[in-house]
């Protein structure tokens, strides 16, 4: 059963001790000045954002058909079978496609290196497969985040919304945007205003790509009888003319 | 003549000025990486590398297939003098669009990596094999030009031999990339600007591709009858401008079609930065396609080629408005490139005219029984210096 995380917004705090617990499991620096940065960089993989007195999270969204693995052009993302998006450093030739094609924003890249990597969230693929929650999720004092299966998270959502309609926008972000996320949000306010982007395609992202890519084996195809027809017939045109020219 | 070697000397100053710059910002990339010489963000993570030098690179080199397919495929002999300099010009093009890659890639030693580490469901992986493989077509294409110099007459034999799948091959290979360069911004929807994002990116990036080719090889003729002091082939050149005013009519045609069914044309009416670089766009692209269609301008040569360069900047606007103007808003945030990535780029530029130039000289590329003899070698020497210049001039 894929895992997933549901983010929410309602209960959260904005301590930011996912922030940190982030920042521990990765081994990257974390002081008061990177918990004041709101944005997300090759050394913040999640961070929480202020709007008024409303708190949101960004983090990799962890696609149910990712787009950024669908681009990669060697392969370095990929979805696994329990749910978190992962990236092998070692295949990427740093073309950037990935942060280029991502409908959230979400990879990032380490501008300032030699030898750069893309970076990003990968919902603690390590711990969750030994079976334990994601940093985030420990780490969380209220229960903002909670992680566990994205079938469980959702009706999860669903019982709270039904419980207390006042407190909550009825709606579950991730359900449907770009086909589908592994994190999931709820809010008191419609998505946008807490930072969301909501003008997405509810369907899967790489099909508009795949729809063009799998036409070419027929260009191929179709495309060198063509040209192959073309040669042939004015090559042929060619010399008949010569041949007759010749016999006058 | 003082005068003549003055300005020879100052362009000569200023190429090598270029190649400096460029020389001295690839030094710093190395160094300090893509942050230390980009204005990239995470943000904004193409820029001016990919939009120019990739995008527009592999636009400019379509003369190549383009001549290819009219001289070899459809049999239409007559331009076959100007099909070896278009190849040349696309075989260089090529050759510096790998270059700049190695400037763009994070992991420039892994350019390598898609050509054993698959995934057919990207663009870039179809991208980076098609380009790949018809840069080597055009190495073969190129190939007898060089054999013909060096006198080897069993490898001429052999490349006639496979000439004709080859070529087939190349212009499938083309049509695929040229294409496949639009198909890349198919994945971001909500990203680019309406004005640019349809689901017929990669039809109209064909199209454009071979409008700028055709574009392309008239410039290089222009150029080359200037550097080499040749006779213009006045002919060939307005033969092709004439199917270049149609094909531009044909491919603005579809480009409106297209914003109206979308209903985007009402996006024109809005007053942002947007509206006017499209507009600057199609003005490029209009204007050439509007005065082509003129017989007199079409067998003017100055005239001629001023409707070449004008169609090559509409190009060039539209590959930036796509890979640029078009995603700044939707990023939150603004780029311009910083002077080290200009400087690459225009070193990238000023190298390509210089290659062509000696590649030229050492190579029998012009056939000489077609074309107007070389004129007298006196005034030949100060013509070739004058003409490489203006170009080094016009490309930056």
């Amino acid at each position: 059963m894929p895992k997933a995380i549901l983010y929410d917004s309602t209960l959260c705090i904005g301590c930011k001790a996912c922030e940190g617990a982030c920042a521990d499991r990765w081994r990257l620096p974390y002081d008061d000045k990177i918990a004041a940065e709101s944005r997300l960089s090759a050394h913040k993989l999640t961070t929480i954002q202020t709007f008024g007195e409303r708190f949101s999270r960004r983090l990799c969204m962890h696609c149910v058909e990712p787009t950024c693995a669908s681009v990669c052009p060697v392969g370095a993302l990929h979805k696994t079978a329990l749910g978190p998006v992962v990236y092998d450093a070692e295949k990427c030739m740093g073309c950037r496609y990935c942060m280029q094609a991502c409908p959230f924003q979400v990879p990032v890249y380490e501008w300032h290196s030699r030898l750069p990597k893309v970076r990003k969230c990968d919902m603690c693929y390590d711990r969750q497969r030994a079976g334990k929650p994601t940093a985030c999720a420990e780490a969380c004092p209220t229960g903002a985040t909670t992680c566990g299966e994205r079938d469980a998270l959702i009706a999860e959502a669903q019982r709270r919304i039904a419980e207390k309609p006042h407190d909550y926008y009825q709606r579950i972000y991730g359900l449907k945007e770009a086909g589908g996320t592994s994190v999931l949000y709820l809010s008191a306010v419609p998505f946008e205003q807490i930072g969301l982007r909501t003008r997405l395609p509810q369907e899967p992202l790489p099909a508009l790509t795949w729809r063009v890519l799998s036409a070419v084996p027929n260009v191929v195809s179709i495309g060198s009888v063509l040209l192959g027809g073309v040669w042939w017939i004015t090559n042929r045109r060619d010399a008949v003319a010569r041949e007759e020219g010749g016999k006058r | 003549m003082n005068r003549l070697l003055a300005r020879f000397t100052i362009w000569r100053t200023i190429f090598a000025l270029l190649l400096a710059a460029g020389a001295y910002s690839a030094y710093l990339r190395v160094r300090y990486g893509l942050g230390g010489v980009t204005n990239l963000s995470d943000q904004f993570p193409w820029g001016l590398w990919i939009g120019f030098d990739v995008l527009c690179g592999v636009g400019l080199a379509a003369g190549g297939f383009t001549l290819v397919a009219v001289v070899h495929i459809f049999n239409i002999e007559r331009y076959k003098p100007i099909l070896r300099p278009a190849i040349l010009t696309a075989f260089l093009g090529y050759l510096l669009v790998v270059l700049a890659l190695l400037f763009d890639l994070g992991r420039p030693d892994r350019i390598w990596h898609p050509l054993v580490m698959w995934n057919p469901h990207s663009v870039m992986f179809e991208v980076a094999w098609c380009v790949t493989l018809y840069t080597t077509v055009l190495a073969l294409e190129f190939a007898p030009a060089v054999f013909e110099r060096l006198g080897w007459k069993k490898p001429l034999d052999w490349l006639k031999w496979i000439s004709v799948p080859l070529m087939i091959a190349g212009v499938l290979l083309s049509t695929l990339h040229q294409s496949s360069l639009g198909s890349l911004y198919l994945i971001v929807p909500y990203k680019l600007y309406g004005l640019w994002y349809t689901p017929w990116l990669p039809v109209f990036f064909f199209m454009s591709a071979i409008c700028v080719g055709l574009a392309m090889t008239i410039f290089e003729s222009w150029h080359s009858s200037r550097a080499f002091g040749r006779e213009l082939e006045l002919p060939l050149a307005a033969g092709l401008a004439r199917v270049l005013a149609v094909l531009l009519m044909t491919y603005l045609f579809v480009r409106f079609l297209d914003l109206e069914q979308r209903g985007a044309l009402a996006l024109l009416r809005e007053n942002r930065t947007e509206t006017w670089l499209f507009g600057l766009e199609i003005l490029l692209l209009a204007t050439p396609m509007l005065l082509l269609f003129r017989r007199s301008v079409r067998w003017n040569p100055g005239k001629l080629y001023a409707c070449a360069v004008m169609v090559l900047f509409g190009f060039i606007a539209n590959r930036l408005n796509v890979s640029v103007t078009g995603m700044e808003a939707s990023s939150g945030t603004h780029y311009t490139p910083r002077w080290t990535e200009v400087a690459v780029t225009l070193a990238i530029v000023a190298l390509g005219f210089a290659l062509f130039r000696v590649m030229a000289k050492q190579f029998p590329i012009f056939e000489e029984r077609h074309a107007t003899p070389y004129r007298q070698m006196a005034s030949s020497e100060t013509r070739e210096t004058e003409g490489v210049l203006v170009g080094v001039r016009n490309a930056t």
